[in-house]
């Protein structure tokens, strides 16, 4: 043994031996309840409180007109745009609860318009049944939502004369349902895309990766407007007329493969966070490639990059109302249109018909984002490394 | 004991292995006999991660042969396969998957790779957990466990697949001291019910006490091979005594 033992010299006391045991002591007063926050967090210091007068004075600024056009001034029913037009006449409400059919289901047939809710309607209860976690018999809403779901929305949208159901062209179709069945498509094929694109990008084949990659750098090397044009007018020529994809499938396609292309690259992100050791420890457990990633790789690849997912999924709601640049008549466009009735026409409509577009926009993209949050949590607890 | 009459559980033949232009194993031959306990030595560098790491084919060696269980390694999936069924791990940094419970990280493999059922790999997982004393860790995810608990966890995990032979890679390098030794426990009661183990590590007192031979590997290549009393008391080669003379200071 190098050196002695510490007990063996009881000559040489100890610098310091505590006593008795370290009394726990509240934390200092400040810091704690809602004045005390407001007093640090607005007030703390002279460049903060500048900061929040300024803010204060700006918001004072622009809420009262604000509130006088959306709101006091506003016109909330009217038959046509008479009162509308009336000098000093905030938002006119009465036009955008006028053209409410209109903009949720473009021109579809009047009578025919209970398919498009019966369709919206399923669809909203499988979402909330698959994004409510804690549901019974996901796999089975999964199931129904990812295989049965786009067969009926397609016979009930389209048509199924042999069960009653007139065919109505797609021409007709528009608005809301149009926008959000574009966005769904959109989501719901560009994460498997992407994930398979990440995938090959990542590959030991050379050609596949070449291949992935390429295909990722074109696609996002240009404009998505280039993307729905080349899907428009390129599509047709490589199949033959009578199999040439309908005029709403074709931008469709060009949605989903332009998402897709960044859905790739989020995941890539995710897949490059992965440790080896956990590919190392799946093989030496003796699990093939397949489950490996199934159950090792992608939950923790995918969990890392949810708000790079929901990024890519917003900014593809967002996108889809550039379809209308290839005669789509999505919302955005049906707003657009409406708005030049001259039955309304007034110096308020336009204004009215795009807040009412921001504020739709704005509320499924932020729900969007609140819930990536709220899963991103549930996901993170009790398992923080 | 091993038995010599015995065909051995691992044979490794004139193996070599490089990356790139670096030799990193050189004319590797080793035969294990089934129950074998063997303790695998070395600075750091000396390819003794590389040399267990092509027994389950993590990485692939280059010439020569290595059969594990009368299963040649080559490039065929199925024999590969075949192997790691056959033969556990256990890593350095553990390996534990995250984002699975401790039990959900025991029972995957058995139900994916052995396709038993749920309850069966369920029931075999909590045995193995209560074997390595950890049993009410079942359904915490391996964050909330210490280093040396996953660390057993690890072990279990390998444990469940019923290996034949267990594989061992510095499993205490990476643990705060005060849980070294639960982990060399749990490996020590391994070595008592006759695990074939094969164990790259530098506790000296765990070699001692488990091993039947003790190899010292440098500059990719076995040195010297011998059982742990000789090899401590007498080693015969410079570059062991070198090495003994460090790390026993
Ligand atoms: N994947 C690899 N690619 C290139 N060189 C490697 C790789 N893995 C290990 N090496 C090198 O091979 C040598 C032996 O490594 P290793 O077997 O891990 O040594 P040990 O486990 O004895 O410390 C080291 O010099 C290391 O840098
Ligand atoms: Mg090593």
């Amino acid at each position: 043994m190098p050196g002695e033992p510490l007990s063996a010299t009881p000559a040489r006391a100890a610098a310091f031996v505590r006593q008795d045991p370290a009394p726990a002591c509240p934390p200092p007063p400040s810091g704690q309840g809602v004045f005390a926050a407001i007093g640090d967090n607005l007030f703390g210091g002279w460049r903060s409180s500048m900061m929040t007068i300024a803010a204060l004075a700006l918001l004072g600024l622009a809420l009262p007109p604000l509130l006088r056009f959306l709101i006091f001034d506003a016109v909330w029913s009217a038959p046509d745009g008479e009162l509308c037009r009336a000098p000093g006449a905030g938002a006119c409400w009465a036009f955008i609860a006028r053209k409410l059919p209109y903009f949720a289901y473009g021109s579809y047939p009047i009578g025919q318009r209970w398919r498009v809710d019966l369709t919206l309607a399923f669809g909203a209860a499988l979402i909330v049944w698959l994004l409510w976690l804690d549901a019974p018999g996901r796999r089975l809403a999964a199931f129904l939502f990812f295989f049965a779901y786009p067969i009926l929305s397609f016979l009930l949208l389209h048509g199924a004369p042999s069960f009653g159901l007139p065919t109505i062209d797609s021409d007709l179709w528009g608005g809301i349902f149009v926008s959000l069945l574009v966005a769904t498509v959109g989501i719901v094929a560009s994460l498997p895309l992407g994930i398979l694109l990440a995938l090959g990008r990542r590959s030991s084949l050379p050609v596949l990766s070449l291949a992935c990659a390429g295909f990722i750098e074109c696609v996002r090397g240009v404009p998505m407007i280039t993307v729905l044009f080349m899907a428009n007018t390129m599509l047709p020529l490589f199949v033959p007329e009578s199999l040439a994809p309908d005029r709403l499938i074709r931008p469709l396609i060009g949605v989903a493969l332009f998402a897709s292309a960044y859905m790739a690259e989020v995941v890539r992100g995710g897949l490059q966070a992965i440790p080896k050791g956990q590919f190392e420890g799946a093989q030496a457990l003796g699990l093939r490639a397949l489950p490996t990633l199934r159950f090792i790789i992608l939950p923790q690849a995918l969990r890392h990059v949810i708000p790079g997912i929901v990024n890519t999924f917003i900014g593809l709601f967002k996108d889809t109302t550039l379809v209308a640049i290839v005669g789509i008549f999505d919302f955005l466009r049906t707003v657009d249109s409406a708005r030049l009735d001259p039955v309304w026409a007034g110096p308020t409509i336009s204004a009215t018909g795009y807040v009412f577009a921001a504020l739709f926009y704005f509320v499924f993209c932020f729900s969007m984002s609140r819930y990536s949050l709220f899963v991103e949590r549930r996901l993170s607890r009790g398992r923080d490394r | 004991m091993p038995q010599d009459n015995q065909k051995p559980a691992i044979e490794i033949i004139a193996v070599n292995k490089w990356f790139g232009a670096f030799h990193v194993l050189r004319d590797i031959n080793l035969s294990v006999a089934p129950g074998e306990r063997i303790v695998i030595c070395g600075p750091s560098g000396s390819g003794k991660s590389t040399l267990i790491r092509c027994i389950n084919r993590l990485e692939a060696h280059q010439s020569g042969k290595i059969i594990v269980e009368g299963t040649e390694l080559t490039g065929d999936l199925r024999k590969i396969d075949e192997v790691r069924r056959e033969v556990g791990m256990v890593f350095q940094h553990f390996n534990l998957f995250p984002h699975l419970t401790i039990l959900e990280n025991c029972t995957l493999a058995p139900i994916e790779v052995r396709k038993m059922a749920r309850a069966e790999a369920e029931a075999i997982a909590l045995h193995y957990l209560g074997k390595v004393h950890i049993p009410e860790q079942a359904h915490k995810y391996p964050g909330q466990l210490s280093g040396g608990q996953q660390q057993r966890v690890a072990i279990a995990r390998a444990l469940c697949m019923n290996p034949k032979i267990m594989l061992f890679d510095e499993p205490t390098s990476s643990l705060d001291p005060e849980m070294v030794k639960e982990v060399l426990e749990t490996m020590a009661e391994l070595a008592r019910e006759g695990m074939t183990m094969l164990c790259v590590t530098h506790e000296m007192g765990f070699a001692r006490q488990v091993a039947d031979r003790v190899i010292f590997m440098d500059a990719g290549a076995i040195v010297e091979i011998n059982g742990p009393e000789a090899f401590f008391s007498d080693p015969q080669h410079e570059r062991t005594k070198a090495f003994l003379g460090q790390i026993l200071k």
